[in-house]
């Protein structure tokens, strides 16, 4: 058993020091400097907030050994499933920092800032021909926000024709975020059971569709990471009846010049950048959630739309019918240039190329796990794959264990107990730019895992020892949350 | 294929140990019907050196707060963005990490995550902060859902003073709920308290002030909160963190909810996103809020560590009953925010707001003694104000742009009632330098 490891256990708060100061700020340059002088007192706070005083070495050693308790893509391979944990360019970062666009105002006249629309004119648009789809918005700040826009245009798109469809279906493989944007846009959900595999049961979607059906929301490639096959029956099915389509476009990884949501017969479609654009995740965001449609949703496209007249750029807000804002300005542009220079350094070789290796990176991971872990669903896969520890959990070792022991094995952990219909679900997602190397080092942990399983599972059960900090009580920390730091005696 | 990096003979070995001939086997579930049978038409791959000089050539297009004098506010501001915070984000361990949804292997995500939500309890005045939401208008539009699902009432009331972008991100998220949305008008630049008190009924959910407002004004929070209060709504007060340094913390004048844009601490402003959404509430109210929230606990030796908590609030296990729909937040602005507010410290934070303040007067006073220039509004007023102009705005901004000044922005889009009006915002960064050629070209643009 591990004794207490030596590490770094300090809060920003507890490295102040009173008086001392990191900041560089002018002095003041215009006679009266004294807010005094210049508020009313009653907007003048009575006391100093509670802020760090500490030096610039001071933040510097303490966010560089924060980091140092992290795993990220440029540390480890991160086979997180749905989350596309690729590798972020590096020259991606440094055309989102050229000061024409990252000291941009948005709100700087639309002349002097040409360059910016240009660029968000022509991402949408190569969006568009990458997914098959008419229009694309790139307002959505992240997959979620894009959704509830998809969503919110379908609902208006069926109020416009005097239809009120209260209902949507969706699969109970789908992510969590689908059913919670579309109760947040006013309607119920109503969640359809899928076969094993993953697939849409057509009996049971044929029972659910009717005239108070807006939309069917579904996953290509499906959660298990399988495509769904009978795809062009769904969407004539869903159409006939009026019922528009949507695509949630986590896995697009898989799809890249292979086939388009948009040819697929797909009214909607929202897009990942921080997925499949190589956008960083930064642990946890910001990501960009484009949202692409085919010509009749186009008079609800949130406001302002990018349009080219002429040579110019502008923002066209004259869109009665539109949806609205999303956010307060024109998207996550940073995530803009990001997506839009891995797209022209990719080329459409380039493109095809990536999702050719996620699936191919992903069977080689399946096939070599197989026989030790079961699988989700028989067949090949697109760009992840699901397997079951089930039989790990007939000898006490489940799902969230595993994830635990990879962390020892330096490994970050694929996603677990996702989607809800794999009992013990594993979900990983080795995307395009690892090696194989890297694959078989990680084939070979989960392998000896499954091993111990069998012959020593204290170790697993054990695990993590070699983190920052032991298993953490969960438990514990949502009975009595403490949320923010509070000093010693307070 | 730089970013791929499996050799053609790796590919073979590979999928002789899958036991398929190609990778189009492995495709074989897709019907044929379904399958591109062209390349996609996007522009060629591009070489390095090439991308960056069309990159180089495009940016240069725009007009950016290095080479010209920026007094552009109306949600996003050029602060001072101290030097650290580049370097730290850019360590892959924060930046190529995602949620932290292994906690063992994500310390120094929890970590800074409950460092920021502690800074932003402090600065709002509020019990608790969540680890970020998209921006400041989707923040207020997740106070209003909060509100209404907390009250059970389906109307809100919101002031003329909150920015307009953001009441209309606001009408787009009440269109689901069918919460009815009522403004509360201004006068002389703030929220017109008697007509407030008017709009208010045992069906508003909250009313929504603005401190400093869109134009800069210095609301009566206390009034609005007890006009809200009294009706059994909640207040909720948008308010930019980076100026709260200085100013009056929302919480100590009423608030229930603070949210709003925290760009101006550190965050680039890129032409307007990504930003950083703040959520603060009340500690009664945690178990309602939207997004995600990292909680101090223990390991299993008794050591400090921190995680994700109070996740049953969220989609990925609630699903449609979820307290939001939001999953990827602005992490990696919210550390941006957490180091901006670590080296500032307590008395640079302070001190920008004062050099704000001190500034944005110094300009007021200057650009009034303008003959036919006005200040719009008579309320004090932090670092942004409104001018009424002899000329069209949008004339003004265009001629002072060949100045290498961004002079400002122009109501009228926003707000046809302020059509000749313009919005300036001063910051720390300009000096008084620029602000007198200012002074001097907007003399000589509406001469």
């Amino acid at each position: 058993m591990p004794t207490a490891r030596p590490g770094y256990d300090k809060l920003i708060f507890e490295l102040s020091t009173p008086g001392r100061h990191a900041h560089s700020l002018p002095e003041c340059d215009v006679p009266v400097s004294d807010p005094a002088q210049l508020l009313p007192a009653q907007h003048l706070r009575a006391t100093a907030a509670e802020l760090p005083e500490v030096s610039e070495v001071d933040v510097i050693r303490h966010y560089s050994r924060l980091s140092q308790m992290n795993y990220g893509v440029d540390t480890h391979f991160y086979p997180l499933g749905s989350c596309t944990m690729k590798y972020n360019p590096k020259i991606n970062e440094d055309m989102a920092r050229l000061p024409g666009f990252l000291r941009l105002h948005p709100l700087a006249p639309e002349a002097a800032s040409q360059g910016a629309l240009q660029l968000m004119h022509e991402l949408a648009l190569d969006l568009a021909e990458v997914s098959g789809m008419d229009h694309v918005s790139l307002q959505p700040a992240a997959g979620a926000q894009g959704e509830l826009a998809g969503v919110l245009m379908i609902r208006a798109y069926h109020l416009a024709r005097g239809e009120r469809r209260t209902k949507v279906l969706i699969p109970d493989s789908a992510h969590g975020t689908n059913p919670a944007s579309t109760a947040l846009a006013g309607f119920s959900v109503v969640e359809l059971k899928s076969e094993a595999n993953g697939d849409v049961d057509l009996v049971d979607l044929e029972r659910h569709l009717g005239p108070d059906v807006a939309a069917f929301m579904i996953t290509q490639p499906n959660t298990l990471g399988l495509f769904e096959s009978k795809i062009h029956q769904i969407t004539e099915m869903c159409h006939a009846q009026g019922v528009q389509v949507y695509m949630d476009g986590a896995n697009f990884n898989a799809i890249l010049g292979i086939t388009r949501p948009g040819d697929l017969g797909f009214d909607v479609c929202h897009f990942n950048l921080h997925k499949t654009f190589t956008t960083p995740h930064g642990g946890g965001g910001p990501g960009s959630g484009p949202v692409g449609i085919k010509d009749h949703l186009a008079p609800f496209l949130p406001t302002p739309v990018v349009v080219k007249e002429g040579d110019e750029y502008a923002l066209d807000w004259s869109r009665p019918q539109s949806i609205g804002k999303l956010q307060a300005f024109w998207g996550n542009f940073g995530m803009h240039v990001r997506a839009w220079t891995y797209i022209r350094t990719m080329g459409p070789d380039g493109l095809r190329a990536v999702s050719d290796n996620a699936v191919l990176n992903a069977n080689y991971v399946l096939r070599r796990l197989e026989d030790h872990y079961d699988r989700s669903a028989p067949g090949p896969c697109m760009h992840e794959c699901v397997v079951s520890a089930r039989r790990q959990k007939k000898l006490g070792i489940t799902a969230m264990d595993i994830a635990k022991r990879l962390l020892d094995l330096g490994f970050y952990a694929p996603s677990t107990y996702f989607p809800l219909i794999v009992e013990e679900a594993l979900m990983i997602e080795p995307t395009e730019t690892e090696s194989k190397e890297t694959l078989d080092e990680f084939c070979d942990a989960m392998i000896q895992i499954a091993r111990e399983a069998r012959e020593s599972p204290q170790i697993i059960l054990d695990a993590p020892v070699t983190t920052p900090v032991r298993r953490l009580d969960q438990t514990g920390a949502a009975r009595q949350p403490r949320l923010k730091w509070t000093p010693p005696g307070a | 294929m730089r970013y791929i990096s499996n050799t053609p003979a790796q590919q073979r070995e590979m999928l002789a140990t899958i036991g398929v001939g190609s990778i189009e086997d492995l495709l074989a579930r897709i019907p044929a019907k379904a399958r591109l049978s062209r390349p996609l038409n996007v522009p060629a791959a591009m070489a390095e050196s090439d991308l960056i000089r069309h990159l180089r050539r495009l940016s240069a297009k725009n007009a950016n707060a290095d080479d010209f004098a920026c007094f552009l506010g109306g949600g996003s501001y050029d602060h001072t963005i101290p030097s650290p915070i580049n370097h730290l984000i850019l360590r892959g361990e924060f930046f190529t990490a995602y949620t932290p949804y292994q906690p063992e292997a994500s310390q120094g995500t929890l970590r800074s995550i409950f460092e920021y939500q502690t800074m932003m309890a402090e600065l709002t005045g509020m019990d608790v902060a969540n680890a970020s939401l998209y921006d400041g208008a989707s923040s207020v539009a997740e106070a209003v859902l909060m509100a209404h699902a907390v009250t059970e009432r389906k109307a809100a009331v919101i002031s003329k003073g909150v920015n307009p972008l953001y009441r209309q991100v606001v009408e787009t998220y009440c269109e689901g709920p069918a919460i009815r949305l009522k403004s509360a008008p201004l006068a002389e630049g703030v929220t017109d308290l008697d007509a407030l008190r008017k709009s208010v009924s045992a069906q508003t959910a909250a009313v929504v002030v603005q401190y400093p407002n869109f134009f800069g004004c210095l609301e009566d929070i206390k009034a609005a909160g007890e006009i809200a209060h009294a009706a059994g709504a909640l207040l909720i007060v948008v308010a930019d963190p980076v100026n709260l340094g200085l100013l009056t913390p929302p919480g100590a004048l009423g608030a229930d909810l603070v949210v709003g844009e925290g760009q101006g601490l550190g965050v680039p402003m890129s032409f307007g996103g990504p930003n950083l959404g703040v959520f603060a509430a009340k500690q009664e109210l945690v178990r309602r809020m939207p997004g995600r929230l990292v909680g101090a606990t223990v390991d299993l030796d008794g050591k400090r560590g921190f995680v994700l908590t109070l996740q049953t609030r969220e989609q990925h296990i609630r699903r449609e009953k979820a307290t939001s729909n939001i999953c990827t937040n602005v992490a990696l602005c919210a550390l941006m925010a957490t180091i901006y507010v670590s080296v500032m410290g307590k008395e640079g934070l302070r001190k920008v707001g004062e050099l704000s303040t001190a500034k944005a007067h110094y300009a007021a006073a200057a650009f009034a003694k303008i003959p036919g220039v006005a200040l719009t509004f008579k309320a004090p007023f932090f670092k942004e104000f409104a001018l009424t102009l002899p000329k069209s705005p949008e004339r003004v901004v265009k001629r002072l742009i060949k100045d290498k000044i961004l002079g400002g922005v122009p109501l009228k889009t926003l707000d046809r009632a302020y059509k000749d009006c313009l919005l300036v915002a001063v910051t720390e960064k300009r000096t008084r330098d620029d602000i007198d050629a200012y002074a001097a070209a907007l003399a000589a643009a509406v001469a």
